[in-house]
């Protein structure tokens, strides 16, 4: 079977891999804020310079990051034409009919470009060095102050957790289900997509409905166990800041304030 | 002894768009003691599952009260504390574990209980000694066996220290091994520890070390014995839609053939030794 991990976390003992999960989404939150404020491409290469530094602290191997960066190649390529385009401003480079490429375009658009590509690896270097599960862990605690606001931090993370556990076993459903498919005359493979589509019909019915069956009986396993929700609950790993958090959240702090302070 | 289980004229209807459709117990009075190993047994649609829903509170009678340790299970207040005490396992070990590790499984329970961190870590350490599943601590749970995966299941009951067990046909999808592993676990959580046991099982040959059966047939207990009493006696099962294990229904058909084989033999050791 298939080995699936969520936000391709990559296991390893580095000092990333070590930083509490909840510090490691405040820098992210605090860095991602620091990306917007970036005004220049001197900016955006001391950021970068800041980013690969960590890179090399985080021992990762260079192929996960443009395997990250595929899926969001189109939406690159999108930005970037779509900015040489149609900004319009400057020296006139190219003209055809109603387009044409303008200085302010062709600057604009590798602006974006680059802040998009480092928004996304930034983003790949925590979800890469951080177990989905203490992902879930981090996210239900800093959602905790939203409570009154109504936002679920505890169920979501909950929600995070099951589907985690789940993806193995309906991964293992989905395929016996395939193959009971195929055994009385089924077809995944042939024709064009739309047609393929539609053949996924008698895979995807029965998953849904086994899917809901296994809900159901989860639920009252769980509360056979005494679960009420987050309120009174406690955890067996508790999170503890430790002194190398407070020196991560102080570098990405200080990384903002080099960007602010430096007006680039 | 005292009763740590008690029915007192159970009724249980399952409603259909606001009528009583259907009447899955019909007046079930019964006790069960401190420490006993039960068996609960009976054809498809007996009532069995439903009866286990009631003992901790997922299902609450019609009529009738269901007594845990002296406490009432449809008063809320008594809710979440029989629930601790009634621990139960299910049939399909994948739909009924929720973390993503197996000590994070095994602590599920005891988290919700708010039971401090230090002493979770203790209390998964011990159960999962106890089941025989230590060194797989970190394991994800899909990698388990089913047999593994139900005895996770019973760590993460025993961790929250229950009075009693309930089983709902915990080994109907396993394979005879995982089958013995499951079985094993259960009964020396049962001899050793004193934990009440309410055994569901489909396989008559898992009733045969039980202290007491209870056979059910469309919402009654039609008859609740000793093994020995049951299976050398005069009860029809084959019309409850039951099937007498293979053991009793040799030394049945060996006494018919004027062998002369006391009453109390139900392991082949035993046979063996009074036929040699």
């Amino acid at each position: 079977m298939r080995a699936i991990t969520l936000g391709h976390y990559l296991p390893g003992d580095s000092l990333l891999h070590k930083l509490d999960p909840r510090i490691k989404l405040l820098c992210l939150l605090v860095l991602i804020v620091t990306l917007f404020l970036v005004r220049t491409f001197w900016g955006f290469i001391l950021f970068g310079a800041f980013i690969f530094i960590i890179f090399l602290i985080a021992k990762l191997p260079w192929r996960y990051f443009l395997r990250g960066l595929r899926p969001v190649l189109y939406i690159i390529l999108f930005t970037l034409i779509l900015h040489f385009l149609f900004t319009k401003g400057g020296k006139v480079y190219w003209r055809l009919g109603p387009l044409s490429v303008e200085e302010a375009g062709i600057y604009m658009g590798t602006f974006m470009t680059l802040r998009l590509i480092l928004l996304v690896v930034t983003t790949l270097l925590i979800t890469l060095t951080t177990s989905p599960i203490s992902f879930a862990d981090g996210i239900e605690f800093m959602l905790r102050p939203f409570r009154r606001l109504g936002i679920p931090g505890h169920e979501i993370a909950m929600m995070m957790t099951i589907a985690l556990r789940f993806i193995p076993t309906l991964m293992e459903e989905s395929d016996k289900i395939r193959k009971a498919q195929i055994a009385r005359g089924a077809d995944f493979e042939t024709g064009n997509i739309f047609r393929r589509a539609r053949n996924l019909v008698p895979l995807l019915v029965p998953l849904f409905v086994s899917a809901f069956r296994r809900a159901d009986e989860l639920a009252i396993a769980m509360e056979a166990r005494c679960y009420q929700g987050g309120k009174g609950r406690t955890k067996m790993r508790e999170l503890h800041t430790k002194p190398l958090d407070y020196f991560g959240l102080f570098t990405s702090f200080g990384m903002m304030l080099v960007i602010l302070l430096g007006r680039v | 002894m005292s009763n740590i289980l008690e029915l007192k004229n159970v009724s249980f209807d399952y409603f259909l768009n606001g009528e009583a459709s259907l009447r899955a117990l019909d007046d079930i009075s019964l006790t069960i003691e401190k420490g006993e190993y039960i068996a609960l047994i009976g054809s498809n649609g007996s009532g069995k599952s439903t009866l286990a829903r009631l003992l901790n509170a997922i299902l609450l009678p019609t009529a009738g009260e269901v007594w845990v340790d002296g406490l009432l299970t449809s008063r809320d207040e008594h809710r979440w504390e029989i629930r601790r005490r009634v621990g139960m396992v299910f049939q399909n070990p994948d739909n009924q574990i929720v973390a993503t590790t197996v000590e994070e499984d095994v602590a599920f329970g005891l988290e919700n209980l708010g039971i401090p961190s230090s002493l979770i870590k203790r209390r998964v350490s011990e159960a999962l000694e106890r089941v025989g599943l230590s060194s797989f601590r970190n394991h994800a749970p899909y990698l388990l066996s089913g047999g593994q995966k139900q005895r996770l299941a019973i760590a993460g009951i025993i961790a929250m220290r229950p009075h009693c067990l309930v089983l709902d046909e915990p080994t109907a999808m396993l394979d005879p091994r995982g089958r013995r592993e499951v079985l094993d676990t259960v009964k020396k959580m049962n001899r050793r520890e004193g934990i009440t046991v309410v055994h569901i099982t489909h396989f008559m040959e898992e009733t045969l070390e039980a202290d007491r059966i209870f056979v059910m047939d469309r919402g009654k207990i039609v008859q609740s014995a000793k093994p020995e009493e049951l299976f050398n006696g005069e009860t029809d099962l084959n019309q409850l839609g039951l099937e007498i294990p293979v053991l009793p229904r040799l030394i049945r058909m060996l006494r018919s053939e004027g062998l002369d084989i006391p009453a109390n033999i139900l392991n082949l050791n035993d046979l063996v030794n009074i036929l040699c």
